[in-house]
């Protein structure tokens, strides 16, 4: 499979989009499965995709060309992240009905907390990286410029 | 029309098979983006909140159960762990990048997370909800599958706390833009790992909307804020309350 892709590798995307299609989801299905199998024998509190991500990351970095070869159906999935969501948001209407009494509060307590936490994070880590590309170009101009 | 023809209607049409349920997800999904372009991308007409909004309305209006519906979706809903995979190929095209902002990341990370969890207890208990619901809304900001062992962990309801995290992420969706336009959060990256570590998947999936540095940052945020949750709030949440009940 390697010499396949290390021929593709920054050429156009792969001619044969079927085998694409197929070996893709072999491939993230594997790391899936792998991702859960750690998990359930290390019962570490992580879900087995997070696990199985973190790997298929690792094997990205040792092997690039991997990643131009599931590139169309990666895209794909992610572009509908949204609609994958659907199917458990849905499940909303059942604490509608069970916490009628405490609908408020829970609502207000989501909101705020949402908002306070999105604008938290990005202030800290926003002044961070402000910080560190001062100190980056004061010590090595020429260097930082390749970010 | 009488209560036992609708579910009878219901159970022809929902009940063996889950084509009903697949067909209604993407038919109502399609119109929810359809919507989203019409509004001119806006994050208010959040894809997920109208699918979400209109599927209730219809399996109100069927009389079907979420569990049936549930049932006959749950292939879509499977799809996420492949996609959660499949976030690897953004965060590797990202890696020269994260590799040097490794720290402020980290920082932004243990400060958006302690919020959200902080925040969250504080409003629940000011406003005087049981504690079983405190201990629920805790992990709200963390990716559903972590949440749910969270919460059962330190004495939440775990199906409370899925139906929370979604509330959240459909909040942080619709006003991280907002928010972060007001602080004048412009780069992409912090926007979308703010974004990411309040608001867990949904977030990421608009955080795609902005950019695919944004998407993939958010990746990140959800994933870090996942993992440190899992071992934080387990330890934390108890001495929280100890300390605040001495």
């Amino acid at each position: 499979m390697n010499e396949s892709t290390a021929v593709r590798a920054g050429s156009k995307p792969p001619t044969n989009r079927e085998t694409a299609i197929t070996r893709s989801l072999a491939v993230l299905l594997a790391f899936q499965c792998v991702g859960e199998l750690i998990a359930h024998f290390t019962r570490v509190p992580i879900p087995g995709p997070v696990i199985g991500m973190v790997l298929f990351l690792c094997l990205l970095s040792a092997a690039p060309a991997l990643a131009q070869e599931v590139e169309y159906v990666s895209r794909g999935l992610l572009n509908h992240l949204s609609l994958l969501f659907v199917p458990a948001g849905v499940g909303v209407m059942v604490l509608a009905d069970d916490m009628k009494g405490q609908l408020l509060a829970i609502s207000i307590a989501i909101i705020v907390s949402t908002i306070l936490s999105i604008a938290v994070a990005a202030l800290v880590a926003g002044a961070l990286m402000a910080r560190l590309e001062r100190k980056q170009t004061r010590l090595n101009a020429p260097k930082s410029e390749q970010a | 029309m009488k209560i036992g023809e609708t579910s009878w209607l219901a159970d022809v049409f929902i009940g063996g098979s889950p084509l009903p349920a697949l067909t209604a997800t993407i038919g109502v999904y399609i119109v929810a983006c359809w919507i989203h372009t019409l509004a001119k991308r806006s994050p208010l007409a959040n894809p997920v909140a109208i699918s979400i909004a209109l599927l209730v309305t219809l399996l109100k209006l069927s009389g079907t159960p979420y569990s049936t519906y549930f049932e006959g979706a749950r292939f879509i809903h499977f799809l996420l762990g492949p996609a959660i995979i499949a976030l690897a190929v953004p965060l590797h095209r990202q890696m020269p990048k994260l590799r040097g902002a490794l720290v402020p990341l980290l920082g932004g990370l243990v400060a958006g997370s302690a919020t959200a969890a902080a925040a969250a207890i504080a409003i629940t208990m000011l406003m005087r909800c049981p504690g079983v619901t405190v201990a629920s809304i805790a992990p709200k900001s963390v990716t559903a599958a972590i949440a749910m062992l969270v919460s059962a962990k330190i004495g939440g309801i775990p199906s409370l706390t899925a139906a929370m995290v979604i509330v959240t992420g459909i909040s942080g969706a619709i006003l991280g833009s907002f928010v972060l336009g007001l602080l004048r959060v412009r780069r992409d990256d912090v926007r979308g790992f703010a974004i990411g570590v309040a608001a867990h998947g949904i977030g990421t999936a608009r955080a795609f909307q902005i950019s695919e540095e944004a998407g993939a940052f958010a990746g990140l945020g959800m994933a870090m804020n996942g993992i440190l949750s899992a071992f934080i709030l387990p330890i934390g949440f108890p001495a929280l309350m100890g300390w605040l009940s001495s």
